[in-house]
């Protein structure tokens, strides 16, 4: 399963600009400067100029780089941490079989190897993944690195009672011996079935089912390898053993932690690789205001956590010239939408669900997710910019003015046989004052041709579970529309579309995410999708599935969210990679 | 005297019994009554992956399927006799006091609170010594100078002070006194070095809170010793002493402020032992990792074993100050001694 | 020159709704071991005028003139430190109600052993010491413990004792008592007034007695100074005003008095109305408004301020009535009344 369900990141926090530099989105490339060395670019310090090339590029070494941390980490642990920034930063204290390039927008979509000598190679139709790791790869006390190493991380993140953070996907698609629970749960049982270890620098891994982009699972945290004899199962994220160029210093949950070089790491074995501070001081829990504060007043370099600053800042940054030019408002992978429900009669005629689509007025509902400046870039197909596979495009325009068609709309309902339009009711969560607005601001839309719609709270905690997400009670319940949004885990079509396009994964219990494309051609697609290991091709099937969900409206798209960052005033390589919406980590120096 | 302390201990167990139930009953049934489910309270506490299978599997762990009674059981045992939980390798002991592990951070409470005490002890003296001092001394010369300038002047910072809000007042602070502030006086937030460790940087680093702090209950302070003074020195014995010849500081040191000490004594101890139980504003306005900070994240992770850690640490200290209070209030007023 | 004098003393006090004219004019002298009582309604100045006296007045919002001579010292125009020397040494104050008198934190001995160690540079032991001697010597029973109680421990009249004790630490010339036996109960006052006078006369000192009450001045005074709004209104020996008082004033307070035969409330010709504002005194005698016997003054009292006057022997009036006609309402009016009861 693949859900990252939204809302972790305080909502209200979570801001946008207008369209900006990111708009199209689609070819063209960032120019080139690989880790982010563009020696002799002339850079400018203008609004969005991190978002194409580097800003403040230098190879200059020494000096501390200052993180806070409004929150905390789910866990430092590369076994069980789930958040984008986690996977961002991790890279400096653990290496991955893969990894994203730390490079300039697009360019960090890329895949690369790191601990593996080169990709994976396919084989068995998809279903077998083979790595080769590079040689002189040591952890912090100078043990090499083998393969059994990395087996053995991957089984531990197995036990999901232990390390309840994480993500199943290596649960859901290894093909592990019956009853396996884990590393620590099921120790002498051989696991040969999901990975092999032939020698000490070649990791095999078997799935169930054929899967053509493995390789976007070699490059999560849980393929770090973790020396089983210094391997303290829970209490691992407090002592890391660090095969990165950065190891810890001191460690305390829930305040911070130091980072420190680590001598054992061999710049020889790591192209991808500057490290260039001497070190990182990291605090965490911090008041997110005062972090906003501090960055702009050059007290701190970055917040972690990427989702760009509060409201109290963003008012601050972007009436000032000198201040916004050192800012940055890139669009992240995540996208709000509301499902619309073809079980829900009349909403199972296309034409009713078009007329949604037509009637809505889109400047409204930008506006209900915090506007222009703070809400996000309006969505007209369901993958976003910055992953590979979005293609602009708009089946049903909203008139110029973005504020909807209501002449199509109206012969939409007639051709439904709906001409006076109908009732239905729209759910949200609770707890969400955004989506309740956006619900809002659909009633009134929808409003105009004679759709009227009912708002139903549910709370969050069961919204898949028991309400909007179950089948049986959305039909029984009326559910016509329900407010819904998705992110994805990495820049691919499958880790965005699968989850909520995929009518496999409905299940009448519920608990899906997907709660309304049913389309068998769909679900073909994905087949066929999953199969294919060319990635161009791939990519080109996932353009199709996202114009055929868009065709049979099941989904209205609302928008791709949009963060504010401000730029560090003392460090050096400050540039966004798209793989994960926020600046590189990996990049950055100290002036 | 003996009896009454034990007498007064006695209850404080009482009252930490009530409110654990009384906490436990907020984050346990409350929900239940709302209509949450064993497996709906342990999709908190799992990864945004879980399958239901999974979930359901940590409901069982977290013992959430278990009567509420239970669940109190096994809490308020561990407290008393520790607590063993599963960090995977193996079994760990959590000797007791043990309020168990933490849902989230799947790391044992009691250490974290430990950890932050300090921080929190560390903040609550520093500001106290100030507020006494300021407010005492503001207060006795407002008192004496009734009416003049230096009076109304005092008494329009002290209504400012009791009026603004911690996360106004810290936040200006920091914006005059630290943030790209190269003569800056204290270090921005999120600093916290222990006074062992090195004292002068632990003053720099929480003068700020501290003052900010000590000025919304200096403010208080300082209109409590005024309005007390005022009584005190029209009393008949401040005459007296003038009478005796005694210099004017004396009267007013020794005999008037004397006076008027016993309620503020009665508030400082309460306003104290509240305090050490976590500043949660200052200490969120500021990042200082203490007991009050510590509340308020796991609040809003509702994170239950650090909540319930929290709240009866705080409320040990909140009867704990009372107890301490109840006995100063014999010792400065002779009145109250009673057999 | 007398020990202590006062000449044409005056105390204001400025509010915001006028001048309050508390102590307006008043002169009188008193040697050492003798007694002087003053006795006047509440409001009439005399506590004021014995708060004077200290200096305890000096340095607040008080406007203060005349003349107070203390062996040979002007106090009036003395520094306010000086002043605070000579308190609680050369002359001392023992208070109405011994109870808020005394502070309630501290032990009786504490509040006596601060009192000499003010004015005596001695080790707290030896105040200590002293404090105990102190507390023997004015009746109380086991002083060496009693010096440790808090002042709530004590009976009415110890504390009055003790209050007593504190005032006579330092072995003062001057002695001031403010009402000291009103709050206590009437057999306690007799033996509060004896003490007071045994004590008297073994420290030689002067002493103001200061009350509402005729009745407690009776045996131990020499002189009696009887206050009205701020101003005496008669003055005589203790002879002159038990046996021939003047002033329809001083008529009323011998009415009053509360005798042992008769129940404390009951009155014999008690004084109509109540005692003058001191912003706006009636006109011409500020009495008047209350005098049974305005009329025969043929209208004087409304419009001329009384002088005081002597009218033999150093017994001084301030009353419009002729003489002879004071003598005879007293003889024949008033006297008759007083002993029938």
């Amino acid at each position: 399963m693949l859900r990252r369900r939204l809302g972790v990141a305080a909502t209200g926090a979570v801001l946008a600009l207008a369209v900006a530099a990111c708009g199209g989105g689609s070819g063209s490339s960032a120019p080139s400067s690989s880790g982010g060395a563009a020696a002799g670019s002339d850079t400018k310090s203008e609004f969005n100029a991190a978002l194409t090339q580097v800003v403040n590029p230098s190879d200059k070494k020494g000096g501390i780089l200052k993180f806070a941390n409004g929150g905390d980490w789910d866990s430092l642990d590369p076994g069980d941490t789930y958040y984008g920034y986690s996977w961002n930063f991790i890279r400096l204290y653990g290496r991955s079989l893969l990894m994203f390039k730390s490079g300039v927008g697009k360019e960090g979509n890329q895949l690369v190897p790191d601990l593996a000598e080169d990709m994976g190679k396919p084989s068995d139709d998809a279903k077998t993944w083979t790595y080769k790791l590079k040689q002189g790869i040591k952890f912090e006390d100078g043990t090499p690195v083998t393969s059994k190493d990395v087996k053995y991380a991957v089984e531990r993140s197995f036990d999901k009672e232990v390390f309840p953070d994480g993500y199943t996907y290596f649960n859901d698609f290894l093909a592990w011996p019956k009853d396996y629970k884990g590393a620590y749960k099921s120790k002498d049982v051989n696991t040969d079935s999901a990975i092999e270890t032939p020698d000490d620098s070649t990791i095999v891994f078997h799935l169930k089912q054929p899967l053509s982009n493995f390789d976007y699972f070699a490059q999560l945290p849980a393929t770090i390898p973790v020396p089983k004899d210094k391997d303290t199962g829970a209490k691992y994220k407090e002592h890391i053993i660090s095969t990165g160029p950065y190891k810890f210093e001191k460690n305390e949950i829930g305040k911070g932690f130091t980072l420190v070089r680590n001598d054992q790491w061999d710049p020889a074995t790591d192209p991808n690789r500057k490290a260039l501070p001497d070190g990182y001081e990291v605090s965490t829990n911090v008041n997110a205001d005062d972090i906003d504060n501090r960055i702009i007043a050059g007290d701190l370099d970055v917040d972690v956590a990427g989702i760009g600053v509060q409201s109290a800042a963003l008012g601050r940054v972007l009436p000032d010239p000198a201040m916004k030019a050192n800012s940055d408002n890139p669009t992240s992978t995540r996208l709000w939408y509301t499902s619309i429900n073809g079980n829900v009669p009349p909403l199972d005629n296309i034409d009713c669900r078009k007329a949604v689509q037509y009637a809505t007025d889109k400047v409204a509902l930008q506006t209900a997710w915090g506007g222009e400046f703070s809400g996000g870039q309006i969505a007209t197909s369901l993958l976003p910019p910055a992953i590979p596979g979005h293609e602009d495009f708009n089946l049903y325009p909203p008139g110029a003015d973005n504020k909807g068609d209501l002449t199509k709309a109206k012969e939409a309902l007639t051709a439904c046989g709906q001409p006076n339009g109908f009732e239905t009711n729209i759910s949200y969560r609770a707890e969400r004052p955004k989506e309740k607005q956006a619900a809002e601001a659909l009633q009134q839309s929808l409003g105009r041709v004679g759709i009227k719609l009912t708002l139903k709270p549910f709370p969050q905690a069961d919204y898949f579970a028991l309400y909007a997400g179950k089948p049986g009670y959305a039909k029984d319940n009326k559910i016509g529309l329900a407010m819904n949004g998705w992110m994805s885990d990495w820049p691919d079509g499958f880790g965005f579309l699968q989850q909520i396009v995929d009518s496999r994964v409905i299940r009448d219990t519920g608990g899906s995410s997907n709660i309304s494309v049913r389309d068998p051609e769909v679900d073909k697609l994905i087949d066929q999708a999953m199969k294919e290991t060319d990635t161009n091709a791939r990519n080109a099937i996932w353009t199709q599935i996202d114009k055929k969900v868009m065709e049979d409206s099941f989904i209205l798209p609302n928008v791709w969210t949009k963060t504010l960052l401000v730029r560090s005033k003392n460090a050096t390589n400050i540039f966004v990679n798209e793989a994960y919406g926020m600046y590189d980590y990996l990049g950055m120096g100290v002036k | 005297m003996v009896t009454y302390i034990i007498r007064r201990l006695i209850w404080a167990v009482v009252m930490l019994t009530i409110v654990s139930i009384a906490t436990f009953a907020i984050f346990f049934l409350v929900p239940r009554l709302a209509g949450a489910t064993s497996e709906s309270l342990a999709a908190r506490y799992v990864g945004r992956t879980a399958s239901a299978e999974q979930v359901k599997i940590a409901a069982e762990k977290l013992g959430f399927n278990d009567p509420l009674v239970v669940q109190y059981g096994r809490f308020a045992k561990g407290i008393v006799a520790g607590a063993d939980y599963d960090y995977g390798p193996g079994v760990e002991h959590c000797p007791a006091p043990c309020f168990g592990y933490s849902f989230l951070t799947r790391l044992p409470v009691w250490p974290d609170l430990l950890n932050r005490l300090p921080v929190t002890i560390s903040l609550a003296i520093g500001a106290a010594v100030i507020w006494v001092i300021a407010g005492v001394a503001t207060g006795v010369l407002s008192a004496l100078k009734r009416g003049s300038l230096f009076d109304r002047a005092a008494m329009g910072v002290a209504l400012a002070g009791v009026s603004l809000p911690i996360f106004f007042t810290g936040i200006v602070s920091l914006v005059v006194f630290s943030y790209g502030n190269p003569f800056r006086i204290t270090a921005p937030g999120g600093s916290f070095t222990p006074f062992e460790e090195n004292p002068a940087m632990w003053a720099y680093n929480l003068i700020l809170p501290w003052i900010t702090l000590a000025f919304l209950y200096a403010a208080g302070y300082a209109r409590l010793t005024r309005a007390g003074m005022l009584e005190t020195m029209n009393e008949d014995y401040i005459r007296t002493a003038r009478a005796k010849g005694l210099n004017e500081r004396a009267v007013v040191v020794k005999h008037g402020l004397r006076g008027a000490l016993t309620p503020i004594l009665t508030i400082f101890g309460l306003d104290l032992g509240l305090l050490l139980g976590g500043a949660v504003l200052t200490e969120s306005t500021y990042s200082l990792p203490g007991m009050g900070k510590y509340a308020i994240d796991a609040i809003l992770a509702q994170d239950l074993p650090k909540v319930m850690g929290v709240t009866l640490v705080a409320a040990f200290f909140v009867v704990f100050a009372n107890l301490i209070v109840d006995l100063l209030y014999a010792v400065v007023d002779p009145r109250v001694r009673l057999g | 020159m007398s020990f202590l004098e006062l000449k044409d003393l005056r105390i204001h006090f400025p509010t915001d709704d006028g001048l309050v004219k508390s102590v307006d004019g008043l002169s009188f002298t008193l040697e050492r071991g003798k007694t002087l009582g003053i006795v006047g309604e509440s409001g009439s100045g005399k506590s004021v005028t014995s708060l004077g006296i200290l200096g305890l007045h000096k340095g607040g919002r008080a406007r203060i003139s005349g003349e107070i001579w203390l062996d040979g010292e002007e106090l009036v125009g003395a520094s306010l430190e000086h002043v605070r020397t000579l308190r609680g040494k050369k002359m001392a104050m023992i208070f109405q109600d011994p109870l808020s008198a005394m502070h309630p934190f501290y032990t009786v001995g504490d509040q006596i052993i601060e009192a000499y160690r003010i004015h005596n540079d001695v080790s707290k032991k030896v105040a200590r010491k002293h404090a105990i001697d102190m507390l023997g010597r004015v009746g109380i029973p086991q002083p060496d413990r009693r010096v440790d109680s808090y002042p709530h421990e004590f009976s009415g009249g110890m504390r009055q004792r003790a209050m007593i004790a504190m005032a006579l630490s330092c072995d003062p010339e001057l002695l001031i008592a403010d009402e000291p036996t009103t709050a206590l109960d009437v057999t306690v006052q007799a033996q509060i007034l004896d003490l007071m006078r045994d004590l008297q006369r073994d420290f030689n000192a002067a002493l103001i007695i200061i009350t509402h009450d005729l009745g407690v001045v009776a045996e131990l005074s020499d002189d009696i100074l009887v206050m009205y709004g701020g101003k005496c209104i008669e003055y005589g020996t203790s002879e002159d005003i038990f046996e021939r008082p003047e002033h329809p004033y001083t008529w009323g307070l011998l009415g009053s008095m509360p005798r042992l035969d008769r129940e404390p409330t009951e009155r014999l010709m008690p004084i109509k109305g109540s005692p003058p504002s001191l912003i706006n005194v009636p006109s011409g005698c500020a009495f008047h408004p209350r005098c049974v016997f305005e009329e025969r003054t043929g209208g004087r009292a409304k419009a001329e301020v009384p002088e005081l006057l002597e009218t033999e022997g150093g017994h001084l009036v301030r009353c419009h009535l002729p003489r002879e006609r004071r003598r005879a309402i007293w003889e024949n009016e008033i006297k008759p009344n007083l002993e029938a009861s």
